[in-house]
């Protein structure tokens, strides 16, 4: 049996968008800027896709920018809200603990140069917490930025209400929708959202091709100049076989997103029961308010990449937010900010599953994972101190 | 290509002499869960040999296998043998370890040295 799941990492592109990207290499391969028909008929291709991706998440098609990806538009939306800002004497900016180091990195190098960021706690839920936001808004508050859903615990942040209070402040917000786009409705309209990222590969579609929502309104800073593609907003010439196919991917994705996501929660919740009969082990992030597909355990005693190996041998690609690598393990910086500690954020799985999974692959999981945890306690030293009582457990 | 070679990973697999010695002569641990790594040595000696050894890891699949690799080239050994065990020693042994993992056979080094100087200061004591 082999399970694919690690979707959060990236997804398996899907028949319709290959056949679409292929298509397009071998059909539409004019340069858009180009005057000539061949030219002319990629760009409508190419506005084709906007008008598309933009339908699905109720923006202007005027409002999409195409980018490289995910981590792309992270830092063209938050360069742009600062220089905006700063343009107005507004540096500081508040977004939350946990989130993608696309959008953590870029916000310290604006802290070098002057801002000063602040950082929301998320709580042992994984959630940030609407009062606290409120709280934290100052006179120079220039951007608001906090995920839709974590890319490691798949905890979906209250975006309605953040965009409401951001509006009524006058703050630009933006959110890293790049684990929620064509998983979850979005709709920047009702959910007074300024600025979206997304990014192709998280929703079958291609990797390398994402876009950025910003609201008509807004001045659009550049992070990458040159030619006037994106209206003189992001040079390049256009990925169009990749945006196509993003836009493809995108529509398929939607199409039957209830369905698939009833699909999916009902397995996320049988794995999590499953996973929760084994000892001294705990569900990472709320268990409702977390995306469909998501489930991610920390055991105590063991550590991931030893977890990871085995999976790996029984035929699941699974991931963990512990790597073991320069000799300071460095724990997710995500299960750390809920509060787990090293010792326990070290043995963490996270398994991000597709909307094909079966309750037998289910029961291969669970079955193997129990395996595995117990197979690598056996000979722990953390685990034998744990059991003779030398050591406090953390996870009851 | 894989992370790991194959003998690693057949030592990580089936890791040799794992287990405890509840009489040992030496025992070392080292590492903390903070690094990530933490490996327990267990060893019987008998006139200088090292007739029994056993280990117990918490890590990632490196150290698991440097500490089975690390049991097996000592066993049998005298001790001033293993006082001379080096994680180079090991990491070859297991026909190479990534450069970033490499710390993870330093510390199979450090617990069998630690339960050497264990047993050397039970000696000295007795
Ligand atoms: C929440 C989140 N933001 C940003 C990114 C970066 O996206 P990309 O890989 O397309 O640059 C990812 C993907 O790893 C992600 O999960
Ligand atoms: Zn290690």
């Amino acid at each position: 049996m082999q399970i694919y799941a690690d979707n959060a990492a990236t997804t398996k592109m899907s028949e319709a968008a290959i056949r679409t990207m292929t298509e397009y290499m071998q059909t539409w391969y004019g340069n858009p800027s180009s005057l000539y028909r061949i030219g002319q008929r990629a760009k409508e291709k190419l506005e084709e896709a906007r008008a598309e991706i933009a339908g699905v998440i109720n923006a202007e098609p005027r409002e999409i920018i195409f980018t490289s990806g995910g981590s792309e538009a992270d830092n063209q939306a938050l360069l742009t809200a600062a220089l905006n800002g700063k343009k107005k004497g507004k540096t500081h900016i508040i977004s939350s603990a946990f989130e993608h180091h696309a959008i953590l990195h870029t916000l310290k190098k604006l802290e070098k140069n002057g801002f000063e960021v602040t950082l929301l706690p998320v709580h042992e839920n994984g959630i940030v917490r609407t009062d606290e936001l409120e709280a934290a808004i100052r006179e120079d508050t220039c951007l608001v930025t906090i995920m839709t859903a974590n890319n490691e615990i798949g905890t979906i942040q209250p975006v309605s209400e953040i965009g409401a209070i951001c509006r009524k402040h006058g703050i630009v917000f933006h959110t890293d929708a790049v684990q929620a786009v064509g998983h979850l409705p979005i709709d920047v309209k009702a959910q007074n959202i300024d600025m979206l990222s997304a990014s192709a590969h998280k929703f079958h579609g291609p990797k390398g091709v994402g876009f950025l929502y910003v609201r008509k309104g807004i001045l659009i800073q550049n992070l990458i100049e040159g030619g006037a593609q994106e209206r003189g907003k992001r040079a390049g010439t256009e990925n169009l076989p990749g945006i196509a196919a993003m836009a493809e991917a995108l529509k398929e994705s939607v199409a039957d997103m209830e369905k698939k996501n009833a699909h999916m929660a009902e397995i996320r919740d049988y794995l999590i029961r499953g996973l929760s009969g084994i000892p001294h082990s705990a569900l990472n992030g709320d268990a409702e308010q977390r995306l469909p597909g998501n489930v991610n355990f920390s055991f105590e005693g063991i550590e991931g990449e030893s977890i990871l190996i085995l999976l790996d041998m029984r035929g699941i690609s699974a991931s963990s937010g512990s790597a073991c690598t320069s000799g300071a393990l460095d724990p997710s910086h995500v299960l750390l900010a809920i509060g787990r500690i090293h010792d326990v954020a070290h043995g963490s799985l996270r398994l991000s599953i597709g909307e094909d999974i079966t309750k037998e692959e289910a029961d291969h999981i669970i079955g193997s994972v129990r395996e595995v945890v117990e197979h690598l306690r056996s000979f722990s030293p953390v685990w034998r101190d744990l059991t003779e009582g030398k050591k406090e457990f953390i996870l009851k | 290509m894989a992370l790991y070679s194959e003998k690693v990973m057949d030592h990580f697999m089936n890791p040799r002499n794992v287990g405890v010695i509840e009489d040992a002569d030496g025992v070392g641990e080292v590492g903390n869960a903070k690094c990530g790594d933490i490996m327990k040595m267990y060893l019987k000696i008998d006139d200088d040999i090292i007739t029994d050894v056993k280990f117990e890891t918490f890590g990632c699949a490196s150290a698991i296998a440097s500490s089975s690799m690390a049991t097996e080239l000592i066993k049998g050994k005298p001790v001033e043998d293993a006082m001379e065990l080096t994680n180079k020693a090991v990491a070859e042994a297991l026909d190479g370890l990534p450069d970033y993992k490499m710390h993870c056979s330093v510390l199979a080094e450090e617990a069998i040295q630690s339960a050497l100087e264990d047993y050397r200061n039970k000696k000295e004591q007795a």
